[in-house]
């Protein structure tokens, strides 16, 4: 059903953990929905330096959360913000399309991480797109009962 | 521990055993015939046909003429209630059953109720039992049929089917059972039981899949699902299934001579059980004394099913959730929600059944490995933070 590159990020999580004294921290999703996303980002000079998630969540929810990370880490705020799920998923090669809602999380949760560290520094920016994170399940859940 | 492979997902199939196999080739490969044929071949077929029947009415403790073949017990179920249903429609258009039937029963019931009837999904108690009481209070004068699981596939609560099936006779109303995980597992004399019909599946209990049956009590009005070539006494079309027909009644004989060893069964899986609620903020699901002796059903919190399942995998082990993620449902298993249990709880849930080909050593690799499974998801999940020491 897994791609081996999402068994591969599910069985060995980039980047899992905490970071103390973040300078940005985005949750999202919720328990009753089955998933939550939260990311720490460390910030030096506009470049993440340091990335690390937790999880709670399916295989896809770990794998794209895993993927996301890597794929910001080391890259501009800015370039971050551009991160879109579908590339999360191309990266991983593919996910079922039940599971898509769990990238669009991954998506959220660097955002949400980013309009974190905007808030503690004062910055004034919109972040195209968010939301401000998953509030119903619905949101992202596109599949329907079989 | 070195790394094994162990089944813990007996409520999902079984594996057919070697003699299961050996009972069904002679009609691959001989005795092929067509049962309704007239010639030499035919007749061959027949005989065996009514041999096997006549062998599983015995194990079942019911008359030969009470037994119909299906393709699965989905289709028996389908069987039961839609055919009860609508050949009793004149009588009155009230069904009752569960809020924790397989969906075999609530889908056939939510296809009905599009179609005039009526039904009553009786809600269960913490264990997943309604009382022959319940059942009783919720009969009413258009009432036809009462449809009750007698063991659950998720938790393994065993549901008081004698006691329904009393209620059920003194008003005057069907009663039906499905009993795909209960027959082979639990000792079961459908005479003794009192019900008017009662479905089982031939892969639960180690033959393939492929092959049902739905006992009907003689004289009762129930319709068909399948019409045809009037096989099955005219109510079931369809050429017999023979060779999976003699799996099945292999299967049933040997499931039945086994019995006994049902207790060693029991016995490990309560050590199961006891080894893994002693992980922290886990709780047990389903009744502890009414229960099927293979199944355990056990919530984690803070983490979820479908991650736990990958991993248990990884380990080589087998078994299932209730999650909402390894399914194509928005939320989880509506049993674990009818029980109580709040979505999160109901997520992080995992399902081992064990059966006669599991060992002592299966339920210590479970354990040991069940329990670094939790601790790892644990230590990722955002939720755990909160509770840590």
């Amino acid at each position: 059903m897994y791609s081996e590159k999402v068994m591969d990020h599910f069985a060995n999580p980039r980047n899992v953990g905490e970071i103390e004294n973040a300078d940005g921290i985005g949750e999202v999703g919720n328990a009753k929905c089955g998933d939550i996303m939260k990311i720490y980002l460390k910030i030096d000079g506009e470049i993440i330096t340091d990335v690390k998630f937790k999880t709670f969540g399916c295989g896809a929810a770990v794998a794209t959360s895993s993927m996301a990370t890597e794929m910001i880490k080391g890259k501009t705020v800015d370039e971050a913000l551009l991160l879109t799920n579908k590339a999360v998923v191309e990266a991983l090669d593919g996910l079922p399309a039940a599971k898509i809602h769990c990238s669009v999380l991954a998506e959220e949760a660097v955002k949400s991480a980013v309009a974190d560290y905007y808030k503690r520094n004062d910055i004034d920016k919109e972040i195209p797109g968010f939301k401000g994170g998953c509030i119903e399940c619905d949101d992202h859940h596109g599949h329907g009962e079989e | 521990m070195e790394k094994r492979f162990v089944y813990a997902d007996n409520a999902a199939t079984t594996a057919p055993l070697p003699e299961v196999i050996e009972e069904m080739m002679p009609y691959l490969k001989e005795k092929w015939g067509n049962p309704s044929s007239i010639h030499s071949k035919g007749n061959e077929a027949k005989k065996a046909l009514n041999a096997y029947r006549e062998k599983i009415a015995l194990l079942l403790d019911c008359e030969k003429d009470e037994i119909y073949f299906t393709s699965c017990g989905t289709e028996a179920d389908n069987h039961a209630i839609r055919g009860a249903a609508l050949a009793n429609a004149s009588k009155g258009k009230h069904i009752i059953t569960t809020k924790v039937e397989h969906p075999a029963v609530l889908k056939t019931c939510r296809s009905l109720e599009k179609e005039g009837f009526e039904v009553t999904y009786l809600d269960v108690d913490g264990d997943g039992r309604v009382s022959a009481q319940a059942v009783e209070g919720a009969i009413r004068e258009d009432t036809i049929l009462v449809s009750v699981m007698y063991a659950n596939n998720e938790i393994g609560t065993i549901m008081p089917i004698k006691e329904i099936a009393g209620v059920c006779r003194a008003h005057g109303v069907l009663c039906m059972t499905d009993a795909v995980q209960a027959v082979g597992s639990v000792p079961i004399s459908i005479r003794e039981l009192g019900v008017d019909m009662l479905t089982a599946s031939g892969h639960k209990i180690h033959a393939p899949k492929g092959i049902g049956l739905l006992y009907i009590k003689k004289g009762k009005k129930v319709g068909n699902l399948i019409d045809g070539g009037g096989q099955e006494r005219g109510r079931r079309g369809g050429t017999e299934n023979l060779p999976y027909i003699a799996a099945f009644a292999k299967a049933l004989e040997i499931a039945v001579s086994r019995l006994p060893d049902m207790a060693r069964v029991e016995k490990m899986r309560n050590r199961l059980i006891d080894e893994l609620l002693k992980i922290p903020y886990s709780r047990l699901n389903g009744s502890r004394k009414h229960r099927l002796p293979g199944n355990a059903n056990i919530s984690f919190e803070f983490i979820e099913g479908e991650s736990i399942l990958l991993l248990m995998d990884m380990a080589g082990i087998c078994c299932s959730t209730g999650s909402a993620c390894s399914s194509n449902s928005l939320d989880p298993s509506h049993v674990l929600l009818a029980i109580g249990l709040p979505h999160e709880v109901a997520h992080g849930s995992v399902r081992l059944t064990l059966s006669h080909e599991n060992t002592e050593e299966d339920v210590d690799y479970i354990i040991e490995n069940l329990k670094n499974t939790v601790e790892r998801l644990r230590a990722m999940s955002p939720l755990y933070e909160k509770y840590r020491i």
